[in-house]
């Protein structure tokens, strides 16, 4: 099996899902409860939320565990328009967001909020120049995904959060779940106030993530309740799942600090140059600021869909756009916006790697693949 | 941009005379200890620096190790090239372009230590900051207020040129001033009190006083974790003894007049102390009274307190506005646990009107009705003793 369908979800390390056993089996009173098992309950949850602050480089009073990207954008977003509607009502994003903000992002325009989205180039890319003249007195967030999740294209994320650094009532939230671990993000740096990330995305549990929240902000909940996560997120805290992400929080991080990030990038860069040349096959995902794990592109004259389940046929997982609107068959809302024809967007696929992967793999894969294209080029004519 | 090495500067001890030596030797084993985790730098003494190697390694992981290390007054980043004129333009150019992209003003400082170097101090300067601006777009050399002040300095073999610079803590390397026992409690005062006494190289062990059933397993742990906090600052392991107190507090408020409660727990508190000192080779105790902040630390309640004891008792906080203690509690990042709501030994049994004029006389009536040394003792035999450097193993294994 070659799995290259990773921006869609990992496969969890092995250490991680020891650590969500013994944690379940061991560690199952309630954070809450005031007697001892609760005690080492909240303990393991204190000590996971300094490790994954100390990893994330912030304060643990700023880390919400939360169920996961979608959670994470939604709340970003509806938790800072509902917070300060009184002092805006414009909210600016972009037109390559993923669905988990886009569609939260509708639901505030139908409560009456003045949503921008900003164009990209055929790169995937805003320009600053846009967000500065879309800039307006009454703006009070700025969202941006830091890393494409179907191209890979990386947004300007440092220099959007230098522009908004004099302008405190407008928060910036990044979402930086395809970039975690493989496209280093100093928070401070950039002027971040909101970030989320995804665990299943780095080798963690499904249902697991974390908003990381400046200190001093106060976002309105989208889970009212017994007030958990400093009252930011009620409900009784999924302490296994917590602990297992925070181990692959330290585990994939470790591998990026030693050479993991290179070896995703020479691997893409293998299958760059193999693919280059052939007379098919043109790539969506830009050669410069891109990010070292994923390749989109297009198959001219081979539908998306008919390409995967040839190469799943031969044990090979890679995706047509992203997995999470990969069912419905309109071709992918980011490729057209970066101006390709619906013909193109409907032929392209993503390899998405892991610090799992080998080069080895990447041969093979480029073998069959090759292969497949042939094969189907011939049927298709 | 990755650095090749990290100056460590001194602070005070570079004012020291002749124990400066040996302080240098306690600074580079706490360094070394705290780099540990990283095998593949190189750590150097140097007369008036420690140079750290980092091979590799980015400079903010060690910095961020060593940011609790008292004696270091400034971590400098640092690359190392050739005496060598192009070679060190090329350098300082990479360390402006890395450094600060904002930066519109510049100058270049630059020290020639090798006089065997051709170019003086003066000329160097001229000559990088040119290539510097010949090479840039925005930036303007500016010798009074520069946004950017690039270092070189011109050494025997190599020269250094300067980039970012990370804060050091400041203060004594740790062991340098003996051992003293701090009274733990799970407030705001006594660990930032602590931390005042490390920063003066002061090796800190704790004494909590722990009331169960009455106080809770999580106010134990919240002295634990405070503990732990501290930990992070000293260069050994950090040792908590906790005492059992319940038996001693129903004694007292079942013997002593209400309003003197309050003042005989802390006698009783304060023998206890003492004798775990005297064993532990400590040579002075410390505690986080401020004076004034609540009734039990007024002068005269000190004053009556400090009957029992013939051991020095520290109280840096003594003079401190709370507001400024506070202020040192959220820089240590004991606060947050501090303020956690659970019940202390010292609020147990309180009285509604503690005497704030407490006096000898009074006390030592009051406690007639009390075995005191039966107390002391029993209380001393119960004693458990946390070692707080090791204590995580079993969690973190986990994560």
């Amino acid at each position: 099996m070659i799995y290259f369908d990773n921006s869609a979800t990992t496969k969890p390390y092995p250490e991680v899902l020891d650590t969500y056993r013994t944690a379940a089996e061991q560690f199952f009173a309630n954070p809450s409860s005031i007697h001892k098992l609760g005690g080492r309950s909240e303990e393991l949850l204190k000590k996971s939320r300094e490790q994954a602050a100390q990893l994330l480089r912030v304060k643990p009073q700023e880390v919400i565990f939360t169920s996961g990207g979608t959670e994470g954008n939604n709340f970003a977003i509806k938790g800072t328009a509902f917070a300060f509607r009184h002092r805006g009502k414009h909210l600016m994003t972009t037109r390559v967001e993923h669905p988990a903000s886009l569609r939260a992002f509708e639901q505030l325009e139908a409560l009456g909020f003045d949503v921008t989205y900003l164009e990209v180039d055929r790169n995937g890319r805003i320009s600053l120049d846009d967000v500065k003249k879309a800039l307006r007195e009454d703006t009070i967030l700025v969202s941006v995904i830091h890393v494409n999740n179907e191209l890979g294209t990386i947004q300007p994320v440092k220099e959007i959060g230098q522009l908004l650094k004099d302008r405190p009532k407008t928060l910036f939230h990044v979402d930086h779940v395809q970039g975690f671990t493989k496209v280093p993000l100093d928070f401070h740096e950039a002027n971040i106030d909101l970030c989320t990330i995804s665990g299943h995305k780095i080798h963690g549990p499904k249902g697991t993530g974390i908003l990381y929240k400046r200190e001093g902000i106060m976002l309105s909940p989208l889970l009212a309740g017994g007030g958990q996560e400093f009252g930011f997120r009620s409900g009784t805290e999924n302490l296994p799942a917590i602990a297992a992400f925070v181990k692959a929080m330290r585990l994939s991080l470790e591998r990026a600090q030693n050479g993991g990030i290179a070896r995703l990038r020479n691997m893409t860069d293998r299958l760059r140059q193999a693919l280059a040349s052939h007379p098919l096959l043109s790539f969506n995902t830009p050669s410069g600021a891109s990010a070292p794990h994923i390749l989109n592109l297009t198959v001219k004259g081979i539908r998306s869909e008919v390409l995967v389940h040839a190469l799943d046929r031969q044990g090979i997982y890679v995706s047509t756009k992203s997995a999470c609107s990969s069912k419905t068959q309109e071709p992918s809302a980011v490729l057209l916006a970066t101006g390709l024809s619906e013909e193109d967007a409907s032929h392209a696929i993503r390899i998405s790697l892991s610090f799992e992967n080998t080069m080895d793999e990447v041969e093979s894969f480029l073998d069959i693949f090759m292969q497949t294209i042939d094969k189907l080029e011939t049927v298709m004519e | 941009m990755q650095y090749d090495s990290m100056i460590l500067t001194f602070g005070e001890m570079a004012l020291k005379g002749k124990n400066r030596n040996s302080f240098t030797d306690l600074l580079y084993k706490h360094v070394k200890k705290q780099l540990a985790p990283f095998p593949d730098v190189d750590i150097k003494k140097h007369f008036d620096h420690i140079e750290v190697a980092l091979n590799g390694r980015p400079a903010e992981d060690v910095a961020e190790r060593l940011r609790h290390v008292f004696g270091i007054h400034s971590m400098r980043c640092a690359i190392s090239v050739e005496n060598d004129l192009e070679k060190i333009q090329e350098a300082a150019l990479k360390v402006v372009r890395a450094e600060n992209a904002e930066a519109r003003t510049f100058k270049i400082s630059a020290k020639r230590n090798n006089k065997q170097f051709p170019i003086n101090s003066m000329e160097l300067n001229h000559k990088v900051g040119s290539f510097i601006l010949r090479n840039t777009e925005h930036l303007k050399v500016d010798v009074h207020h520069p946004d950017l002040e690039i270092k070189i300095e011109v050494r025997n073999t190599k020269t250094r040129i300067y980039g970012k610079t990370f804060a050091g803590e400041g203060g004594m390397p740790a062991g340098s001033a003996g051992k003293v026992l701090l009274l733990l409690s799970g407030g705001i005062d006594s660990p930032v009190a602590a931390y005042q006494m490390m920063r003066r190289g002061a090796t800190v062990e704790a004494i909590h006083f722990h009331s169960p059933p009455y106080t809770s397993d999580r106010a134990r742990q919240k002295v634990v974790d405070l503990a732990e906090k501290l930990q992070e600052y000293a260069a050994v392991d950090l040792k908590l003894h906790i005492v059992p107190f319940t038996e001693a507090q129903i004694a007292i408020r079942d013997n002593v007049p209400e309003n003197y409660r309050m003042t005989i727990m802390r006698r009783v508190m304060l023998r206890i102390a003492e004798k775990v000192a005297e064993k532990r080779g400590a040579l002075a105790l410390v505690t986080g009274e401020s004076l004034g902040q609540v009734a039990s630390q007024t002068l005269e309640s000190m004053n009556t307190i400090n009957e029992v004891t013939n051991l020095p008792v520290l109280r840096p906080l003594v003079a401190m506005d709370k507001l400024d203690i506070i202020q040192i509690a959220k820089k240590i990042d004991t606060y947050e646990i501090s303020i956690r709501p659970y019940e202390d030994c010292c609020t147990l049994f309180l009285p509604r009107q503690p005497k704030t004029k407490p006096d000898r006389a009074h006390a030592n009536r009051f406690e007639a009705y009390l075995s005191v040394s039966e107390l002391v003792d029993q209380a001393i035999g119960g004693i458990e003793t946390v070692d707080v450097g090791r204590i995580q193993d079993d969690l973190s294994s986990l994560l």
